[in-house]
Protein backbone atom coordinates (compact mmCIF):
# COMPACT_ATOMS: atom_id res chain seq x y z
CA UNK A 1 0.00 0.00 0.00
CA UNK A 2 2.17 2.80 -1.50
CA UNK A 3 -1.06 5.38 -0.86
CA UNK A 4 -4.22 5.85 -0.20
CA UNK A 5 -4.73 8.90 -2.29
CA UNK A 6 -4.78 8.48 -5.85
CA UNK A 7 -4.89 12.63 -5.92
CA UNK A 8 -0.52 12.26 -4.46
CA UNK A 9 0.45 10.43 -7.86
CA UNK A 10 1.87 12.13 -10.62
CA UNK A 11 -0.60 11.53 -13.24
CA UNK A 12 1.15 10.97 -16.98
CA UNK A 13 -0.90 12.07 -20.26
CA UNK A 14 -1.96 10.06 -22.68
CA UNK A 15 1.08 10.28 -25.54
CA UNK A 16 -0.62 11.45 -29.03
CA UNK A 17 2.39 10.51 -31.68
CA UNK A 18 -0.56 10.95 -34.50
CA UNK A 19 -1.00 14.16 -33.55
CA UNK A 20 3.28 15.14 -34.35
CA UNK A 21 3.13 13.36 -37.44
CA UNK A 22 -0.31 14.98 -38.66
CA UNK A 23 0.92 18.08 -37.91
CA UNK A 24 4.53 17.84 -39.65
CA UNK A 25 3.06 16.27 -42.29
CA UNK A 26 0.84 19.57 -43.21
CA UNK A 27 3.84 22.06 -41.98
CA UNK A 28 5.75 20.12 -45.28
CA UNK A 29 2.68 20.41 -47.29
CA UNK A 30 2.49 24.26 -46.43
CA UNK A 31 5.80 25.08 -46.45
CA UNK A 32 5.87 23.43 -50.44
CA UNK A 33 2.88 25.70 -51.53
CA UNK A 34 4.15 28.75 -49.65
CA UNK A 35 7.64 27.72 -52.08
CA UNK A 36 5.28 27.37 -54.66
CA UNK A 37 4.03 30.26 -54.25
CA UNK A 38 6.70 32.69 -54.17
CA UNK A 39 9.27 30.83 -56.49
CA UNK A 40 6.81 30.74 -59.33
CA UNK A 41 7.86 34.03 -61.60
CA UNK A 42 4.28 33.45 -63.88
CA UNK A 43 2.00 34.47 -60.72
CA UNK A 44 4.09 37.95 -60.81
CA UNK A 45 3.73 39.20 -57.66
CA UNK A 46 4.30 43.07 -58.74
CA UNK A 47 1.69 42.99 -61.43
CA UNK A 48 -0.59 41.63 -58.23
CA UNK A 49 0.38 44.93 -55.96
CA UNK A 50 -0.15 46.78 -58.96
CA UNK A 51 -3.25 45.99 -59.47
CA UNK A 52 -4.80 45.53 -56.08
CA UNK A 53 -5.55 49.03 -55.35
CA UNK A 54 -6.87 50.14 -58.94
CA UNK A 55 -9.25 52.53 -59.37
CA UNK A 56 -10.68 50.51 -61.65
CA UNK A 57 -11.23 47.26 -59.45
CA UNK A 58 -12.07 49.56 -56.44
CA UNK A 59 -15.16 50.73 -58.30
CA UNK A 60 -15.67 47.23 -59.68
CA UNK A 61 -15.55 46.13 -55.84
CA UNK A 62 -17.73 48.14 -54.73
CA UNK A 63 -20.33 47.22 -57.91
CA UNK A 64 -19.96 43.59 -56.53
CA UNK A 65 -20.70 44.80 -52.69
CA UNK A 66 -24.08 46.62 -54.08
CA UNK A 67 -25.15 44.04 -56.42
CA UNK A 68 -24.64 41.61 -53.36
CA UNK A 69 -26.60 44.22 -51.11
CA UNK A 70 -29.43 44.89 -53.06
CA UNK A 71 -29.81 41.30 -54.19
CA UNK A 72 -29.62 39.66 -50.98
CA UNK A 73 -32.53 42.51 -49.74
CA UNK A 74 -34.54 41.38 -52.77
CA UNK A 75 -34.23 37.78 -52.01
CA UNK A 76 -34.70 38.64 -47.96
CA UNK A 77 -37.84 40.62 -48.55
CA UNK A 78 -39.48 37.95 -50.77
CA UNK A 79 -38.17 35.26 -49.15
CA UNK A 80 -40.07 36.27 -45.76
CA UNK A 81 -43.37 37.20 -47.84
CA UNK A 82 -42.57 33.53 -49.61
CA UNK A 83 -42.42 31.79 -45.92
CA UNK A 84 -45.61 33.32 -44.50
CA UNK A 85 -47.52 32.83 -47.50
CA UNK A 86 -46.48 28.97 -47.70
CA UNK A 87 -48.27 28.89 -44.32
CA UNK A 88 -51.24 30.30 -45.03
CA UNK A 89 -54.81 28.29 -44.86
CA UNK A 90 -55.48 29.66 -47.99
CA UNK A 91 -54.60 26.55 -50.97
CA UNK A 92 -54.00 29.30 -53.56
CA UNK A 93 -51.55 31.88 -51.68
CA UNK A 94 -49.65 28.58 -50.52
CA UNK A 95 -50.15 27.01 -53.85
CA UNK A 96 -48.33 30.21 -55.31
CA UNK A 97 -45.56 30.46 -53.07
CA UNK A 98 -44.84 26.69 -53.59
CA UNK A 99 -45.13 27.11 -57.73
CA UNK A 100 -42.57 30.14 -57.20
CA UNK A 101 -40.11 27.84 -55.30
CA UNK A 102 -40.27 25.07 -57.31
CA UNK A 103 -39.66 27.11 -60.86
CA UNK A 104 -36.43 29.78 -59.23
CA UNK A 105 -35.04 26.98 -57.59
CA UNK A 106 -35.40 24.34 -60.07
CA UNK A 107 -33.88 26.09 -63.12
CA UNK A 108 -30.08 27.50 -62.95
CA UNK A 109 -29.31 31.24 -61.66
CA UNK A 110 -27.12 31.51 -64.48
CA UNK A 111 -29.63 31.14 -67.13
CA UNK A 112 -32.34 33.33 -65.10
CA UNK A 113 -29.71 36.11 -65.14
CA UNK A 114 -29.52 35.65 -68.81
CA UNK A 115 -32.99 35.21 -69.45
CA UNK A 116 -34.04 38.89 -67.55
CA UNK A 117 -31.19 40.25 -69.74
CA UNK A 118 -32.48 39.16 -73.08
CA UNK A 119 -36.29 39.81 -72.14
CA UNK A 120 -36.00 43.31 -73.72
CA UNK A 121 -35.27 41.06 -76.95
CA UNK A 122 -38.47 39.55 -77.49
CA UNK A 123 -40.80 42.23 -74.81
CA UNK A 124 -41.16 45.44 -77.18
CA UNK A 125 -43.24 46.84 -74.15
CA UNK A 126 -44.29 46.60 -70.54
CA UNK A 127 -47.65 47.85 -69.25
CA UNK A 128 -49.46 47.44 -65.53
CA UNK A 129 -53.50 47.00 -66.06
CA UNK A 130 -55.94 44.60 -66.11
CA UNK A 131 -55.41 41.43 -67.89
CA UNK A 132 -56.69 41.75 -71.64
CA UNK A 133 -58.13 45.25 -70.34
CA UNK A 134 -56.96 48.25 -70.41
CA UNK A 135 -53.72 49.47 -68.81
CA UNK A 136 -52.30 52.54 -66.57
CA UNK A 137 -48.70 52.18 -66.77
CA UNK A 138 -46.44 52.22 -69.75
CA UNK A 139 -43.05 51.68 -70.68
CA UNK A 140 -40.35 50.03 -72.95
CA UNK A 141 -38.42 46.91 -70.80
CA UNK A 142 -34.91 48.41 -72.27
CA UNK A 143 -35.26 51.55 -69.95
CA UNK A 144 -36.00 48.86 -67.30
CA UNK A 145 -33.48 45.75 -67.68
CA UNK A 146 -30.41 47.90 -68.04
CA UNK A 147 -27.46 44.94 -67.14
CA UNK A 148 -27.58 46.17 -63.83
CA UNK A 149 -31.09 45.69 -63.19
CA UNK A 150 -31.01 42.12 -64.77
CA UNK A 151 -28.33 40.85 -62.85
CA UNK A 152 -29.93 42.21 -59.68
CA UNK A 153 -33.29 40.81 -60.65
CA UNK A 154 -32.31 37.85 -61.57
CA UNK A 155 -30.05 37.32 -58.60
CA UNK A 156 -32.63 38.24 -56.00
CA UNK A 157 -35.29 36.96 -57.12
CA UNK A 158 -33.13 33.43 -57.75
CA UNK A 159 -32.31 33.95 -54.35
CA UNK A 160 -36.19 34.87 -52.86
CA UNK A 161 -36.75 31.19 -53.80
CA UNK A 162 -33.83 29.51 -51.15
CA UNK A 163 -34.66 32.60 -48.49
CA UNK A 164 -38.26 31.50 -48.70
CA UNK A 165 -37.48 27.85 -47.47
CA UNK A 166 -35.12 28.97 -44.97
CA UNK A 167 -37.55 31.72 -43.41
CA UNK A 168 -40.05 28.71 -43.84
CA UNK A 169 -37.86 26.64 -41.23
CA UNK A 170 -37.30 29.49 -38.81
CA UNK A 171 -40.89 29.94 -38.72
CA UNK A 172 -41.50 26.01 -37.79
CA UNK A 173 -38.75 25.74 -35.54
CA UNK A 174 -40.63 28.57 -33.17
CA UNK A 175 -42.24 26.11 -30.53
CA UNK A 176 -46.69 26.61 -30.80
CA UNK A 177 -46.85 27.28 -27.45
CA UNK A 178 -45.74 31.13 -28.32
CA UNK A 179 -48.80 31.19 -30.51
CA UNK A 180 -51.03 30.23 -28.48
CA UNK A 181 -49.65 32.27 -25.68
CA UNK A 182 -50.09 35.37 -28.06
CA UNK A 183 -53.29 34.29 -29.48
CA UNK A 184 -54.62 33.83 -25.41
CA UNK A 185 -52.85 37.40 -24.47
CA UNK A 186 -55.34 38.35 -28.04
CA UNK A 187 -52.86 39.31 -30.48
CA UNK A 188 -54.14 38.65 -34.11
CA UNK A 189 -52.21 36.29 -36.22
CA UNK A 190 -50.11 39.26 -38.07
CA UNK A 191 -49.59 40.57 -34.92
CA UNK A 192 -48.09 37.61 -33.52
CA UNK A 193 -45.90 36.88 -36.71
CA UNK A 194 -44.54 40.03 -36.31
CA UNK A 195 -43.51 40.77 -32.61
CA UNK A 196 -42.99 36.80 -31.25
CA UNK A 197 -42.60 34.58 -34.17
CA UNK A 198 -40.67 35.95 -36.04
CA UNK A 199 -37.72 37.40 -33.67
CA UNK A 200 -37.56 34.13 -32.77
CA UNK A 201 -37.25 31.88 -35.91
CA UNK A 202 -34.14 34.83 -36.72
CA UNK A 203 -31.65 32.73 -34.27
CA UNK A 204 -32.21 29.95 -36.96
CA UNK A 205 -32.28 31.90 -39.71
CA UNK A 206 -29.81 34.31 -39.54
CA UNK A 207 -26.89 31.98 -39.79
CA UNK A 208 -27.90 30.22 -43.74
CA UNK A 209 -29.02 34.15 -44.61
CA UNK A 210 -25.02 34.74 -43.88
CA UNK A 211 -24.24 32.06 -45.70
CA UNK A 212 -26.29 32.86 -48.56
CA UNK A 213 -25.30 36.40 -48.41
CA UNK A 214 -21.45 34.87 -48.91
CA UNK A 215 -22.41 32.36 -50.95
CA UNK A 216 -24.43 35.82 -53.24
CA UNK A 217 -21.12 38.01 -52.67
CA UNK A 218 -18.87 35.22 -55.13
CA UNK A 219 -22.02 34.02 -57.35
CA UNK A 220 -22.57 38.21 -58.45
CA UNK A 221 -19.66 37.16 -60.61
CA UNK A 222 -21.59 35.07 -62.90
CA UNK A 223 -23.17 38.17 -63.86
CA UNK A 224 -20.17 38.97 -66.01
CA UNK A 225 -21.64 37.16 -68.72
CA UNK A 226 -23.87 40.04 -69.40
CA UNK A 227 -20.68 42.02 -69.46
CA UNK A 228 -21.69 44.23 -66.23
CA UNK A 229 -18.12 45.56 -64.94
CA UNK A 230 -18.27 43.70 -61.55
CA UNK A 231 -15.07 42.27 -60.21
CA UNK A 232 -14.56 39.25 -62.13
CA UNK A 233 -15.79 41.01 -65.45
CA UNK A 234 -13.13 43.40 -64.66
CA UNK A 235 -10.17 41.04 -64.23
CA UNK A 236 -11.02 39.66 -67.38
CA UNK A 237 -11.18 42.89 -69.58
CA UNK A 238 -8.12 43.98 -68.11
CA UNK A 239 -6.62 40.53 -67.83
CA UNK A 240 -6.91 40.45 -72.08
CA UNK A 241 -5.46 43.32 -72.24
CA UNK A 242 -2.51 43.34 -70.47
CA UNK A 243 -2.46 39.61 -71.02
CA UNK A 244 -1.84 39.18 -67.01
CA UNK A 245 -4.69 37.16 -66.64
CA UNK A 246 -3.48 34.90 -63.55
CA UNK A 247 -1.83 37.97 -61.58
CA UNK A 248 -6.02 39.48 -62.01
CA UNK A 249 -7.60 36.59 -60.93
CA UNK A 250 -5.61 36.65 -57.65
CA UNK A 251 -6.08 40.03 -56.89
CA UNK A 252 -9.86 39.92 -56.99
CA UNK A 253 -9.57 36.44 -54.93
CA UNK A 254 -8.03 38.78 -52.63
CA UNK A 255 -11.00 40.97 -52.92
CA UNK A 256 -13.58 38.35 -52.28
CA UNK A 257 -11.73 37.02 -49.84
CA UNK A 258 -11.47 40.71 -47.58
CA UNK A 259 -14.95 40.99 -48.64
CA UNK A 260 -16.61 37.36 -47.18
CA UNK A 261 -14.30 38.30 -43.89
CA UNK A 262 -15.63 41.26 -43.05
CA UNK A 263 -19.62 39.69 -43.72
CA UNK A 264 -18.41 36.75 -41.66
CA UNK A 265 -17.68 39.16 -38.84
CA UNK A 266 -20.48 40.72 -39.36
CA UNK A 267 -22.79 37.45 -39.23
CA UNK A 268 -21.18 36.68 -36.28
CA UNK A 269 -22.25 39.87 -34.24
CA UNK A 270 -25.64 39.64 -35.96
CA UNK A 271 -25.93 35.85 -34.55
CA UNK A 272 -25.42 37.60 -30.91
CA UNK A 273 -27.92 40.05 -31.16
CA UNK A 274 -30.50 37.22 -31.73
CA UNK A 275 -29.10 34.77 -29.59
CA UNK A 276 -30.27 37.47 -26.84
CA UNK A 277 -32.60 35.38 -24.33
CA UNK A 278 -31.29 32.01 -26.08
CA UNK A 279 -28.79 31.54 -23.66
CA UNK A 280 -28.45 32.54 -19.60
CA UNK A 281 -24.88 34.23 -20.49
CA UNK A 282 -23.44 35.32 -23.49
CA UNK A 283 -19.79 34.20 -24.26
CA UNK A 284 -17.15 37.35 -24.17
CA UNK A 285 -16.68 38.39 -27.76
CA UNK A 286 -13.25 38.20 -29.06
CA UNK A 287 -12.89 41.72 -28.49
CA UNK A 288 -14.50 41.70 -25.14
CA UNK A 289 -11.54 38.50 -24.33
CA UNK A 290 -8.57 41.01 -25.72
CA UNK A 291 -9.66 43.67 -23.79
CA UNK A 292 -10.27 41.24 -20.87
CA UNK A 293 -6.99 40.63 -20.75
CA UNK A 294 -5.37 43.90 -21.75
CA UNK A 295 -7.66 45.38 -18.67
CA UNK A 296 -5.44 42.59 -16.57
CA UNK B 1 -79.45 34.53 -17.25
CA UNK B 2 -78.05 36.09 -14.08
CA UNK B 3 -74.98 38.26 -14.56
CA UNK B 4 -73.45 36.35 -11.84
CA UNK B 5 -72.68 33.74 -14.41
CA UNK B 6 -69.07 33.94 -15.60
CA UNK B 7 -68.93 30.78 -17.52
CA UNK B 8 -71.89 28.53 -18.62
CA UNK B 9 -71.37 25.36 -20.36
CA UNK B 10 -74.00 23.54 -21.97
CA UNK B 11 -73.53 19.87 -24.05
CA UNK B 12 -69.92 20.96 -25.16
CA UNK B 13 -68.48 18.49 -27.58
CA UNK B 14 -65.17 18.31 -29.00
CA UNK B 15 -63.50 15.91 -31.57
CA UNK B 16 -60.47 15.64 -32.35
CA UNK B 17 -60.77 13.07 -35.76
CA UNK B 18 -61.90 9.90 -34.57
CA UNK B 19 -61.85 10.58 -31.13
CA UNK B 20 -64.38 12.97 -29.35
CA UNK B 21 -62.01 14.68 -25.92
CA UNK B 22 -65.14 16.28 -24.97
CA UNK B 23 -68.58 14.45 -25.14
CA UNK B 24 -71.18 17.16 -23.67
CA UNK B 25 -69.63 19.03 -21.07
CA UNK B 26 -72.18 21.10 -18.92
CA UNK B 27 -71.06 23.48 -16.07
CA UNK B 28 -71.45 27.09 -14.34
CA UNK B 29 -68.97 28.84 -13.08
CA UNK B 30 -69.98 32.19 -11.07
CA UNK B 31 -68.06 35.63 -10.95
CA UNK B 32 -65.73 35.37 -8.41
CA UNK B 33 -65.34 31.42 -8.06
CA UNK B 34 -62.32 29.49 -7.62
CA UNK B 35 -63.00 26.62 -9.59
CA UNK B 36 -60.76 23.51 -9.78
CA UNK B 37 -60.97 20.77 -12.51
CA UNK B 38 -59.61 17.51 -11.67
CA UNK B 39 -59.38 14.43 -13.62
CA UNK B 40 -57.32 11.88 -14.96
CA UNK B 41 -55.00 12.62 -17.82
CA UNK B 42 -56.66 12.37 -21.13
CA UNK B 43 -60.02 13.05 -19.41
CA UNK B 44 -60.70 16.15 -21.50
CA UNK B 45 -59.89 19.30 -18.81
CA UNK B 46 -57.95 20.99 -20.68
CA UNK B 47 -59.26 20.73 -24.01
CA UNK B 48 -62.17 22.43 -22.04
CA UNK B 49 -60.13 25.01 -20.70
CA UNK B 50 -58.92 25.86 -24.09
CA UNK B 51 -62.18 25.99 -25.15
CA UNK B 52 -62.95 28.97 -23.21
CA UNK B 53 -60.82 31.07 -24.97
CA UNK B 54 -61.35 29.23 -28.41
CA UNK B 55 -58.16 27.84 -28.50
CA UNK B 56 -59.75 24.95 -29.58
CA UNK B 57 -63.07 25.35 -31.68
CA UNK B 58 -65.94 23.68 -30.00
CA UNK B 59 -67.60 21.05 -32.03
CA UNK B 60 -71.43 21.58 -30.45
CA UNK B 61 -73.08 22.73 -27.41
CA UNK B 62 -72.93 26.10 -26.08
CA UNK B 63 -70.29 27.69 -24.10
CA UNK B 64 -70.89 31.31 -23.25
CA UNK B 65 -68.30 33.51 -21.13
CA UNK B 66 -69.84 36.38 -19.46
CA UNK B 67 -73.24 36.51 -21.44
CA UNK B 68 -71.39 36.14 -25.16
CA UNK B 69 -70.84 33.11 -27.03
CA UNK B 70 -67.45 31.74 -27.20
CA UNK B 71 -65.84 32.28 -31.02
CA UNK B 72 -69.72 32.86 -32.81
CA UNK B 73 -72.48 35.04 -32.31
CA UNK B 74 -76.19 34.24 -32.80
CA UNK B 75 -77.82 36.20 -35.68
CA UNK B 76 -81.36 34.90 -35.51
CA UNK B 77 -81.78 30.76 -36.31
CA UNK B 78 -78.11 31.06 -37.23
CA UNK B 79 -74.54 31.31 -35.73
CA UNK B 80 -72.19 33.38 -37.56
CA UNK B 81 -68.24 32.68 -36.75
CA UNK B 82 -66.45 35.81 -35.38
CA UNK B 83 -63.69 37.66 -37.27
CA UNK B 84 -60.22 36.96 -36.25
CA UNK B 85 -60.50 40.32 -34.50
CA UNK B 86 -63.27 39.58 -32.66
CA UNK B 87 -62.18 36.46 -31.38
CA UNK B 88 -58.87 38.20 -30.09
CA UNK B 89 -60.74 41.23 -28.55
CA UNK B 90 -62.06 38.40 -26.49
CA UNK B 91 -59.38 36.59 -25.65
CA UNK B 92 -57.65 39.50 -24.37
CA UNK B 93 -60.43 40.05 -21.54
CA UNK B 94 -59.80 36.10 -20.35
CA UNK B 95 -56.15 35.34 -19.08
CA UNK B 96 -54.36 32.10 -19.65
CA UNK B 97 -51.34 30.46 -18.27
CA UNK B 98 -49.71 27.23 -19.40
CA UNK B 99 -48.26 24.39 -17.94
CA UNK B 100 -45.17 25.39 -19.79
CA UNK B 101 -44.98 28.87 -19.11
CA UNK B 102 -44.95 29.83 -22.88
CA UNK B 103 -42.92 32.92 -22.03
CA UNK B 104 -41.79 35.06 -25.02
CA UNK B 105 -37.86 33.92 -24.48
CA UNK B 106 -36.64 37.20 -26.72
CA UNK B 107 -37.96 39.72 -24.29
CA UNK B 108 -37.56 40.28 -20.88
CA UNK B 109 -39.86 39.42 -17.56
CA UNK B 110 -40.85 43.20 -18.19
CA UNK B 111 -40.71 43.11 -21.81
CA UNK B 112 -43.13 40.01 -21.65
CA UNK B 113 -45.85 41.92 -19.21
CA UNK B 114 -45.50 45.36 -21.35
CA UNK B 115 -46.47 43.45 -24.36
CA UNK B 116 -49.87 42.99 -25.02
CA UNK B 117 -51.03 45.91 -22.96
CA UNK B 118 -48.90 47.96 -25.30
CA UNK B 119 -50.04 45.94 -28.48
CA UNK B 120 -53.14 45.30 -28.19
CA UNK B 121 -54.92 47.53 -25.79
CA UNK B 122 -52.87 50.30 -27.68
CA UNK B 123 -52.00 51.46 -23.49
CA UNK B 124 -49.19 54.25 -23.60
CA UNK B 125 -45.54 52.33 -22.89
CA UNK B 126 -45.39 54.37 -19.83
CA UNK B 127 -48.39 53.44 -18.25
CA UNK B 128 -47.78 49.78 -19.10
CA UNK B 129 -43.81 49.84 -17.78
CA UNK B 130 -45.61 51.30 -14.56
CA UNK B 131 -48.31 48.86 -14.46
CA UNK B 132 -45.64 46.07 -15.48
CA UNK B 133 -43.38 46.89 -12.35
CA UNK B 134 -45.89 47.05 -9.80
CA UNK B 135 -47.44 43.51 -11.24
CA UNK B 136 -43.47 41.90 -11.42
CA UNK B 137 -43.69 43.06 -7.70
CA UNK B 138 -47.26 41.59 -6.91
CA UNK B 139 -45.90 38.21 -7.76
CA UNK B 140 -42.84 38.75 -5.59
CA UNK B 141 -40.14 39.70 -8.61
CA UNK B 142 -39.23 43.19 -8.04
CA UNK B 143 -35.81 43.99 -9.18
CA UNK B 144 -35.99 41.16 -11.76
CA UNK B 145 -37.62 43.79 -14.50
CA UNK B 146 -34.50 43.18 -16.66
CA UNK B 147 -33.90 39.56 -16.84
CA UNK B 148 -34.68 36.95 -19.84
CA UNK B 149 -37.36 34.12 -18.88
CA UNK B 150 -34.38 31.35 -19.38
CA UNK B 151 -32.36 32.89 -16.38
CA UNK B 152 -35.30 32.27 -14.33
CA UNK B 153 -35.90 29.50 -12.38
CA UNK B 154 -39.18 27.32 -13.54
CA UNK B 155 -41.15 28.80 -10.65
CA UNK B 156 -40.70 32.35 -11.43
CA UNK B 157 -41.06 31.90 -14.92
CA UNK B 158 -44.31 31.11 -14.71
CA UNK B 159 -44.92 33.65 -12.04
CA UNK B 160 -43.95 36.29 -14.64
CA UNK B 161 -46.55 34.19 -16.80
CA UNK B 162 -49.54 35.19 -14.35
CA UNK B 163 -48.63 39.06 -14.16
CA UNK B 164 -48.35 39.06 -18.17
CA UNK B 165 -51.87 37.56 -17.96
CA UNK B 166 -52.99 39.79 -14.88
CA UNK B 167 -51.45 43.31 -17.15
CA UNK B 168 -54.69 42.74 -19.55
CA UNK B 169 -56.84 43.44 -16.74
CA UNK B 170 -59.09 39.65 -17.31
CA UNK B 171 -62.21 39.02 -16.29
CA UNK B 172 -61.51 35.60 -15.95
CA UNK B 173 -58.09 33.63 -15.19
CA UNK B 174 -57.90 30.16 -16.97
CA UNK B 175 -54.50 27.94 -15.49
CA UNK B 176 -53.88 24.46 -16.87
CA UNK B 177 -51.72 22.54 -14.86
CA UNK B 178 -49.39 25.63 -13.92
CA UNK B 179 -47.74 23.79 -11.55
CA UNK B 180 -47.39 20.44 -13.66
CA UNK B 181 -44.00 21.27 -14.87
CA UNK B 182 -42.56 22.21 -11.63
CA UNK B 183 -39.80 20.84 -9.29
CA UNK B 184 -41.48 20.33 -6.11
CA UNK B 185 -40.12 22.54 -4.19
CA UNK B 186 -40.95 25.89 -6.64
CA UNK B 187 -44.77 24.58 -6.44
CA UNK B 188 -45.39 26.56 -3.51
CA UNK B 189 -44.21 30.03 -4.50
CA UNK B 190 -46.52 29.47 -7.68
CA UNK B 191 -49.60 28.68 -5.46
CA UNK B 192 -49.11 31.76 -3.16
CA UNK B 193 -49.36 33.54 -6.07
CA UNK B 194 -52.98 31.94 -7.46
CA UNK B 195 -53.81 32.09 -3.70
CA UNK B 196 -53.32 35.82 -3.43
CA UNK B 197 -55.06 35.74 -6.55
CA UNK B 198 -58.32 34.13 -5.80
CA UNK B 199 -58.57 36.45 -2.24
CA UNK B 200 -59.00 39.41 -4.46
CA UNK B 201 -61.95 37.84 -5.85
CA UNK B 202 -60.98 36.78 -9.70
CA UNK B 203 -63.08 34.29 -11.35
CA UNK B 204 -60.39 31.25 -11.85
CA UNK B 205 -60.69 28.15 -13.77
CA UNK B 206 -57.94 26.14 -12.47
CA UNK B 207 -56.87 22.47 -14.32
CA UNK B 208 -54.62 21.15 -11.50
CA UNK B 209 -53.33 18.02 -9.60
CA UNK B 210 -53.06 20.02 -6.46
CA UNK B 211 -55.31 18.30 -4.15
CA UNK B 212 -54.25 20.48 -1.48
CA UNK B 213 -54.77 23.83 -3.50
CA UNK B 214 -58.41 22.25 -4.53
CA UNK B 215 -59.66 21.76 -1.08
CA UNK B 216 -58.51 24.70 0.69
CA UNK B 217 -58.69 27.46 -1.85
CA UNK B 218 -61.60 26.20 -4.28
CA UNK B 219 -65.05 27.22 -4.15
CA UNK B 220 -66.71 24.27 -6.67
CA UNK B 221 -64.67 21.56 -7.43
CA UNK B 222 -65.55 19.15 -10.54
CA UNK B 223 -64.04 15.95 -11.57
CA UNK B 224 -64.24 14.88 -15.07
CA UNK B 225 -63.08 11.78 -16.53
CA UNK B 226 -63.42 10.20 -20.44
CA UNK B 227 -64.83 13.97 -21.69
CA UNK B 228 -67.82 13.88 -19.54
CA UNK B 229 -68.23 15.75 -15.98
CA UNK B 230 -68.48 12.66 -13.40
CA UNK B 231 -69.26 14.67 -10.68
CA UNK B 232 -68.66 18.44 -9.08
CA UNK B 233 -69.30 20.33 -5.71
CA UNK B 234 -68.03 22.16 -3.24
CA UNK B 235 -64.04 20.55 -2.67
CA UNK B 236 -64.43 19.20 0.25
CA UNK B 237 -67.72 17.63 -0.07
CA UNK B 238 -66.31 15.98 -3.13
CA UNK B 239 -62.97 15.40 -1.58
CA UNK B 240 -64.23 13.58 1.36
CA UNK B 241 -67.66 12.04 0.36
CA UNK B 242 -67.39 11.13 -3.51
CA UNK B 243 -70.57 9.90 -4.53
CA UNK B 244 -69.43 7.94 -8.21
CA UNK B 245 -67.64 4.90 -7.75
CA UNK B 246 -64.64 6.58 -10.37
CA UNK B 247 -63.86 9.53 -8.74
CA UNK B 248 -63.97 7.41 -5.70
CA UNK B 249 -61.01 5.83 -7.70
CA UNK B 250 -59.57 8.56 -8.33
CA UNK B 251 -59.25 9.75 -5.37
CA UNK B 252 -58.04 6.58 -3.54
CA UNK B 253 -54.82 6.59 -5.90
CA UNK B 254 -54.31 10.30 -5.51
CA UNK B 255 -54.79 11.25 -1.70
Amino acid sequence: MSSDRASDLPVVPVRHPGRWVAAVVLLVLAAMLGHWLAATDGLHWHVVWHYLFDPTIVASARRTLVLTALAMLIGVTLGVVLAVMRLSANPIVSGCAWVYVWFFRGTPVLVQVLFWYNLPAVMHSLSVGVPFGPSWFHTDPKTLITQFGAAMLGLGLNEGAYMAEIVRAGILSVDEGQTEAAQALGMTRMLTMRRVVLPQAMRVVIPPTGNETISMLKTTSIVSVIGYAELTFTAQIIGSRTFQVIPLFIVISIWYLAMTSVLTVGQYYLERYFARGAARALAPTPIQRVRGWVGR
Amino acid sequence: MTTDVMVRAEGVRKRFGLVEVLRGIDLVATRGEVMCVLGPSGSGKSTFLRCINHLEKVDAGRLVVDGELVGYEQRGERLYELREAEVARKRAEIGMVFQRFNLFPHMTALGNIVEAPVRVKRMSPKAADKRGRELLDRVGLSGREDTYPRQLSGGQQQRVAIARALAMDPKLMLFDEPTSALDPELVGEVLDVMRDLATSGMTMIVVTHEIGFAREVGDALVFMDDGVVVESGPPKQVLTNPQHDRTKAFLSKVL
